[in-house]
């Protein structure tokens, strides 16, 4: 496959990018997306260019670290994949591809198709966790059964793996299902109920401090979401948000 | 050569932790604020290990090269975490634990090691169901086990495929939490690069901001390594792309000693190599050989036809086949452990049979079981005279519910549906049980430096367990390294603060410095990549699935040969003031190509067979085991540990010796 790419280009932080042009030819249909990026850095080595910066770990969907917007796209134009999932033989021979890093105000740019996502950070630190110190001296595991119907929804939402998708796709920048998921994973299991109120208030304070948008509900994020999590999380998140707001003593 | 002190405590073994429990010094509250500990990593070990010292009161500065903890390399596990808890029981018990772990792991690990791990095994499913960790559950809602790798119990706990992932969002909560209270100062995107001793103690390290390049300066009373596996030393393994050797091979060049770098987990249920571009390999999990039949063409015509396209392997009836596990291991056919299995699909593929364009691959096959669960459900759904169809159907969906996600990410990326046409598979380098040796407190050979999980050495000998390495990565970060550092750090007491003006810091600073400016100014013709898979396609080759004296001399000369060159013509573009990656990786692949050179001398002293570590000098001559791995007790049950002298072939082993007296030696058979 021969194609031509129109790549983000931006330095660090402080500068303005802009879209570059670049050729590749001879890619294999079977290579991944971020291996045809990897031949295409190959590529501008060998001419003494600087190559294209991009996030990446685990190539295999879980890590959660590619983050490309591919035409228009977060993750591209496959379904239920991350970038590095994504194969060539989803394109086009002769394809113009364009490739972005996610657009949001609460992810900065950090050099060419990297961005800053400490804020999903920051929002899971507000809390994101159960308070049980590591003393090994809790409870015998199954001495708290759990409903199955519940484990298995929260783990449904536990499958999230912090990529972004949902912000870059969003048209309002809204980060409400990734909190939402972190927030459903405990609100549906006992351990998490002692400090449900709090968690749903301070998760949602630090997102909107972030300088996330909100949820209009148009359900983009559910179908970019490379782990399909669904948007009935953010009902879920809405529900616990609203009654910790009405019952709250702070 | 000297004999290692591996401090293991007096007493009987099942009473050994407890006892030396009881007798570790314990720094009182208000002495633990004022000591620092640094920990590199934030996987299941690291991430576990800072979170749980920040919350005995400690000062935990933690780093990783990732843009966020929650993505170290753990994250990527998929089976299972195993756990002596007899939920089913199935008399599963710590010593059944322990012993599997020892006899897994060849009769090569350190008995006293295993037992504390197996000990506290159930601590750590207790620990992460408080957490909040969504593992499987039953419909009585409580948890659920399966079977793994080829043991007689079912004690492995599971979170669907994404074991790694939910355990390690534990940690990473865990970890959080005291990031929030100000307990944990994080560094994310930062590599440590070098390790700082200030009168022969582990007193910093020097870590390079990957967003800005700048050399940061970091001290602390304790430094804690938990930066995973070596893998990547071959290129193509199924680690993530940035996982890497730098904290550990630093610090064994400043005098620790790295133990048994030979041993390596080649796993064999990995999606083959499509072609030249390929970046990493992907793992299924090996739960698909519960259900999954290997086979290849009996006929190399077919082998040939199929390569073509011209034959599909559907098309050959069931005497056209090969099932060569079944065949030579009659009583654990495609069950038999690991290694076994993927030097046997070497052996197959190496004479001529591998059935891809790269003719790297076998068949998985799941018909058969998609047969035998279809008529079982068929069965129960009470149908009289199911069609072909009606049990295709039913059989499928019970595959689907057993392993839908591992079949979907085939589909994504072979572009073949598993369910009408069987699997491909080849073996791929998965995991390292050699590492960083380290005592029984896990403090490496250099004092107050301590090494933990994958980067260790200690606890799966020369083969792993399935579904213990996250046991022990979680093992040693939450419940055995907060304790044992103790013993350490209630004599810091009266240190005081580390100035990091003191002049080993400035030296540290400055040695580093010079070695990116040095590699800055190569400005050779190749880039990194180039001198990185000349590396793999060397230890791939002469120290892969089977070894032996020729290859390996040839191994090291060649990679000594890769290493100058690389020295003297590898191209960095960019500069060193700025996110730049190929940097990252040059500093990377410097340490593989030393470290990798050790790894095969490693491999070439150790003239006998034993759990991943094949030498084709040492197999059974005659018998029903013929052909199939020896191991020498008599002159091999040992650790070696090799200490750092400049050139990795001039490195000086250091004898531990191995003394097993709860359980008696034997060899393995599958026959």
């Amino acid at each position: 496959m021969d194609l031509t790419l129109k790549v983000w280009r931006q330095k660090n932080r402080e500068e303005k990018g802009g879209l570059e042009t670049y050729k590749v030819t001879g890619i294999s249909e079977h290579a991944s997306f971020l291996e045809m990026l990897d031949i295409m850095n190959e590529q501008l080595i060998k001419e003494g260019t600087e190559p294209v910066a991009f996030d990446y770990d685990c190539r295999e969907g879980i890590c959660g670290t590619c983050s490309l917007y591919i035409n228009g796209e977060a993750h591209g134009p496959d379904r239920k994949v991350t970038t590095c999932q994504l194969h060539m033989r989803m394109f086009k021979d002769g394809e113009t591809i364009y490739i972005e890093p996610w657009r949001s105000a609460a992810m900065p740019v950090i050099k060419d198709l990297i961005v800053d996502r400490s804020s999903f950070d920051r929002i899971q630190q507000s809390g994101g966790f159960v308070s049980v110190n590591t003393s090994g001296n809790t409870q015998d595991a199954n001495a708290l059964p759990i409903p199955k119907m519940n484990a298995d929804l929260a783990f449904d939402a536990a499958a999230c793996i912090g990529c972004g998708a949902c912000v870059a796709t969003c048209k309002n920048s809204s980060a409400m299902l990734f909190v939402a998921a972190k927030v459903s994973q405990f609100a549906y299991l006992p351990q998490g109920q002692v400090e449900a109120k709090q968690r749903v208030l301070n998760m949602v304070e630090q997102m909107d401090k972030e300088g996330f948008g909100n949820c209009t509900n148009t359900g983009a994020c559910e179908v970019e979401c490379p782990k399909s999590i669904s948007i009935k999380y953010i009902a879920k998140m809405n529900r616990e948000f609203l009654s910790a707001s009405c019952s709250s003593e702070s | 050569m000297s004999v290692l002190d591996s401090k293991i405590p007096d007493g009987p073994l099942k009473d050994k932790w407890t006892n030396h429990k009881n007798k570790i010094d314990l720094v009182n509250p208000a002495n633990k604020r004022n000591i620092d500990i640094i920990v590199v990593g934030t996987g299941l070990a690291g991430g576990s290990a800072a979170a749980s010292l920040a919350e005995m009161g400690y000062n935990v500065k933690s780093f990783c090269y990732q843009d966020s903890p929650r993505r170290a390399h753990s994250i990527a596990a998929q089976g299972g975490i195993n756990a002596a808890k007899n939920y089913q029981n199935d008399g599963d018990s710590v010593y059944r634990l322990f012993y599997d772990t020892v006899k897994g792991g060849d009769y090569r690990s350190r008995e006293a090691n295993v037992h504390r791990l197996a000990e506290v095994s159930g601590n750590i499913i207790d620990q992460c169901v408080a957490q909040g960790v969504p593992f499987g559950r039953d419909y009585g809602g409580l948890l659920d086990n399966r079977s793994f790798g080829g043991v007689l119990v079912s004690r492995t706990f599971y979170a669907k495929g994404q074991t790694g992932q939910q355990l390690l969002l534990g940690a990473y909560s865990a970890l959080n939490r005291q990031i929030a209270k100000g307990k944990v100062t994080m560094y994310n995107r930062h590599e440590m690069v070098e390790l700082v001793k200030v009168n022969g103690k582990a007193r910093g390290i020097i870590a390079r901001n990957l967003e800005t390049g700048e050399l940061e300066r970091h001290s602390a009373h304790a430094v804690v390594i938990a930066s995973g596996g070596y893998g990547n030393v071959f290129f193509l393994s199924t680690n993530a792309m940035g996982s890497n050797a730098t904290a550990a091979w630093k610090i064994h060049k400043k005098g620790a000693h790295f133990a048994n770098p030979c041993y390596t987990q080649i796993h064999p249920t990995c999606i083959p190599r499509s072609g030249e571009h390929q970046s990493k390999l992907t793992l299924m999990s090996e739960s698909l050989r519960n259900d999954g039949r290997i086979w290849v063409p009996k006929n190399i015509d077919d082998v040939l036809a199929i390569r073509e396209g011209t034959l599909s392997p559907t098309d050959l009836s069931e005497d056209q086949r090969d099932y060569y596990l079944e065949r030579r291991y009659p009583a654990f056919g495609n069950l038999v452990p690991r290694d076994i299995a993927s030097r046997a699909a070497k052996e197959i593929c190496d004479a001529g049979y591998g059935v891809n364009s790269t003719g790297e691959a076998v068949y998985l096959d799941f018909s058969s079981a998609i047969q035998r669960y279809g008529k079982q459900e068929a069965a129960i759904a009470r149908l009289q005279n199911p069609s072909e169809s009606d049990i295709l159907k039913l059989g499928e969906g019970v595959i689907e519910s057993k392993y839908g996600n591992l079949f979907q990410m085939y589909e994504k990326i072979v572009a073949e549906d598993p369910y009408k046409k069987p699997m491909m598979i080849y073996p791929a380098v998965h995991y390292t049980m050699g590492g960083v040796w380290v005592d029984y407190n896990l403090m490496t050979s250099v004092e107050g430096c301590y090494c933990i999980g994958e980067a260790n050495f200690s606890d799966h000998g020369a083969n792993r367990l399935g579904a213990s390495a996250l046991m022990q990565g979680l093992a040693d970060g939450y419940f055995v390294l907060p304790y044992t550092i103790g013993n350490y750090l209630s004599n810091e007491i009266r240190t005081g603060k580390i100035s990091t003006e003191a002049a080993e810091f400035v030296a540290a600073e400055k040695e580093v410095s010079d070695r990116i400016e040095k590699l800055m100014n190569i400005k050779g013709t190749k880039s990194v990549d180039h001198f990185h898979k000349l590396l793999g396609k060397a230890m791939w080759e002469y120290v892969g699935m089977t070894r032996n004296e020729k290859g390996l001399k040839k191994a090291m000369a060649e990679i000594k040969k890769i290493r100058t060159d690389f020295w003297s013509d590898v191209k960095i573009p960019g500069d060193r003031n700025s996110l730049n990656r190929e940097l990252e990786k040059a500093g990377r692949v410097a340490d593989f190509l030393e470290l990798g050179e050790l790894f095969a001398k490693d491999a070439l002293h150790r003239n006998e067979s034993c759990g991943g570590h094949f030498r084709e000098e040492s197999v059974e001559l005659d018998g029903l085991q013929k052909g199939e791995a020896k191991r020498n007790d008599t002159d091999y049950a040992y650790v070696a540990a090799w200490e750092y002298k400049g050139e990795p072939a001039d490195a000086v082993m250091h004898k531990e010796e191995l003394e097993f007296n709860d359980i008696e030696l034997k060899q393995r058979s599958y026959k």
